[in-house]
């Protein structure tokens, strides 16, 4: 036993945890500590300007019988599916592009440019999609200036539409990415297989490319999807009162109402709702892949 | 000859200014076993992706069962192929691959299934059709791609180097596993490979491609035997080279003198290729016997020393030197019970006969 704790101690796996555990400590502290005290203070009572340590589930309750709390659950939910489906859409055609269309020395140098946006701030990019959606904005003048409408679009700024563009345009690259490597690990002698056995382009695209690709899908989805209904700055910049999502109203119970059980309540409903429908759709997805073979 | 089933002419193919195939001109039997077989990029690749639809000609003509080629996209080809990386579809079962290029057939899915579990029984994967495709090996690899290629009955199967991946063991054994499988579906296989024993062993004709163009086409054994370059010499086999003067020629024969042999006299069949002007000739080791204390030869013999022996068991190799010639020739002895394996440096004697030279000129 003890021969094996010295062996342990000299063996390659314990360096290995020595030489992570500092990050590891830090990612702890970082993530995990603030989460519990999340969690924590979802069920304690609030005192107004204090908090009690009084364990309540009334929270939670007050949190699901709000009618505001719940409509503005279910738009932020609604706005980031929304998102998903329309940044998951339009990145594929591009991803595909990327990996299939452009010669490969060419393709870091595309990946580079659709990076590009990303190089100034994301505050600076909502209040530019802000300048451009405004009332006295760039789309609308330029629309005005050619014509085409006669008075400024006002459903394109301070409400949900703004907010979908605006973050369907934040999340693309994080779209195009996963989808862009999952084609690129793609064997493209697959395709020429699926020619070969008596397919068309089209079909050997919906029974390989499509398929083996679907990783790359899933990942986009998890990585738009859970960020977005959360997402703060948007709605609070562009998305005008009825644009609101549940972050705002966090943010409104922490710092402005001061009552953080009740903040932490919503907080951590929005976590269990994300959690449920990214696991939800983790698993449509396999039985959709088995289903389709 | 069979029904021919693919035709080629003067088949060019470029890649930007590079001749990848320069006048490609032959025409492959119905059933054949055809081989491919050239050194790492003459073009072996190219010309069946060109059969197969996955490239077009830069010019020239392909006919597939008398039906021109031009412009028929691969997915509608009466070919099949099996790839070099086998191309496996990983999200799909053995099943689902074999059965992939089933679905537009018009049998029942009981038929399509029953025919699935026939081919794959058929490549000895009897019982794993229910497996992941990725988890198998890369011979269970090369069987499934077999067995999804003839399920859909091609006229001609395409394999791209099917064996290159195995281990030698395994490649013998699915050597003999094609031949019979060919014979008992009488398709017409096309395979590509660089190695010659493989071509030798599996062919009814191999074509002999350097550099874009097919240098030789023949059966296995006139293309070892009477091979109508230095070239394509060295490429099958082994072969010694002697250099040598043409003495006279005549339209039955000819009158050579071969350096460390002598004179000897060929006929106009032992030299099958066209004349190039450097003059040699050549004999695979096999052809040359060395003769031990008071054995005679049956037909000529040429004295020599041991310089180099290559103990193989079941054969030697004997580097000699021939009197007169700087270049050791190589030959090959049968270890037989109680012949003894030569020493380096002995003096000895070699038989051999003219019958078994071939003459480059
Ligand atoms: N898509 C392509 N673009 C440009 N050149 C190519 C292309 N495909 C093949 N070539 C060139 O054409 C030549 C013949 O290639 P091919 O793949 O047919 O060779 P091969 O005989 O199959 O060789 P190997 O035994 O290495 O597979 C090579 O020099 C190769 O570099
Ligand atoms: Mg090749």
């Amino acid at each position: 036993m003890a021969n094996r704790l010295h062996r342990l101690g000299r063996s390659e796996a314990a360096n290995g945890l020595v030489l992570v555990s500092p990050p590891a400590i830090f990612a702890v502290l970082l993530l995990a500590a603030p989460l519990g005290l999340l969690f924590l203070y979802s069920f304690l009572t609030d005192g107004y300007l204090t908090i009690l340590w009084e364990f309540t589930f009334q929270n939670y309750r007050d949190a699901w019988s709000d009618p505001l709390v719940r409509t503005v659950m279910l738009r932020s939910l609604g706005v980031s599916m929304m998102v998903t489906a329309i940044t998951v859409l339009l990145a594929f055609p591009v991803a595909y592009f990327v990996s299939f269309h452009v010669r490969p020395d060419r393709k870091s140098l595309w990946l580079f440019l659709i990076t590009i946006p990303f190089w100034t701030s994301y505050l600076i990019r909502v209040f530019l999609w802000k300048v451009i959606l405004g009332y006295n904005g760039v789309l609308n003048s330029g629309l005005l200036g050619l014509g085409l409408i006669d008075e400024p679009l006002t459903f394109i700024l301070y409400n949900v539409n703004a907010v979908v563009i605006t973050l369907a345009h934040a999340y693309a690259p994080f779209a195009i990415l996963p989808i862009f490597v999952a084609l690129e690990k793609i064997d493209r002698s697959l395709l020429e297989a699926g020619r070969d056995l008596g397919e068309s382009d089209l079909m050997t695209f919906w029974r390989v490319t499509l398929p083996l690709s679907m990783s790359g899908v899933v990942a986009a989805v998890l990585i738009v999807f859970i960020p977005t209904i959360g997402d703060y700055v948007t709605p609070q910049l562009v998305g005008g009162p009825e644009g609101r999502m549940v972050a705002n109203i966090i943010h409104l119970q922490y710092l402005r109402l001061d009552n953080y059980p009740a903040g932490s309540a919503i907080a951590v409903s929005a976590m269990v709702m994300v959690t449920a429908i990214s696991l939800l759709f983790l698993f449509l997805n396999r039985r959709f892949l088995r289903g389709r073979k | 000859m069979k029904r021919p089933i693919i035709e080629l002419e003067n088949v060019q193919k470029y890649y930007g200014d590079y001749h990848a195939l320069r006048g490609i001109t032959t025409t492959i039997g119905e059933g054949e076993f055809f081989s491919l077989l050239g050194p790492s990029g003459c073009g072996k690749t190219t010309l069946l992706r060109t059969i197969a639809g996955f490239e077009d000609p830069s010019s020239g003509v392909l006919k597939i069962d008398g039906k021109d080629m031009d412009g028929v996209p691969a997915n509608v080809r009466p070919t099949n192929m099996v790839f070099q990386s086998y191309a496996i579809f990983p999200h799909l079962t053995v099943e689902e691959n074999v059965g992939f290029g089933l679905r537009r057939d018009p049998r029942s899915a009981a038929d399509k299934a029953r025919a699935v579990q026939e081919h794959l029984e058929m490549v000895g994967l009897k019982g794993y059709g229910k497996r992941a495709a990725h988890a198998l090996s890369g011979g269970q690899r090369q069987r499934v791609a077999l067995a999804r290629a003839l399920i859909l009955k091609p006229k001609v199967l395409l394999l791209d180097e099917p064996l290159s991946a195995l281990d030698k063991k395994m490649r013998e054994q699915m050597q003999v596993e094609l031949i019979r499988l060919q014979r008992q579906v009488g398709i017409t296989f096309i395979l590509v490979t660089h190695d010659q024993e493989e071509a030798l062993v599996m062919s009814d004709r191999i074509a002999v491609m350097f550099e874009g163009q097919i240098a030789q086409l023949d059966d296995p054994e006139t293309l070892y035997r009477l091979p109508k370059s230095r070239q394509v010499a060295d490429f099958i086999g082994t072969m010694n080279f002697l250099p040598a003067q043409v003495l006279s020629e005549t339209p039955d024969g000819f009158e050579v003198e071969v350096a460390g042999l002598g004179r000897a006299a060929l006929t106009a069949r032992q030299a099958p290729g066209r004349p190039t002007g450097d003059v040699a000739v050549g004999f695979r080791p096999e052809t040359l016997t060395i003769l031990y204390e008071g054995q005679q030869a049956a037909d000529r013999e040429s004295p020599g020393i041991v310089e180099e022996v290559v103990y193989y068991g079941d054969m030697t190799y004997y580097d000699v030197k021939l009197d007169g010639v700087a270049a050791p020739v190589r030959l090959s002895m049968r270890n037989v019970f109680g012949r003894p394996v030569l020493d380096r440096g002995t003096r000895t004697r070699v038989a051999w006969a003219p019958g078994a030279l071939v003459l480059f000129r």
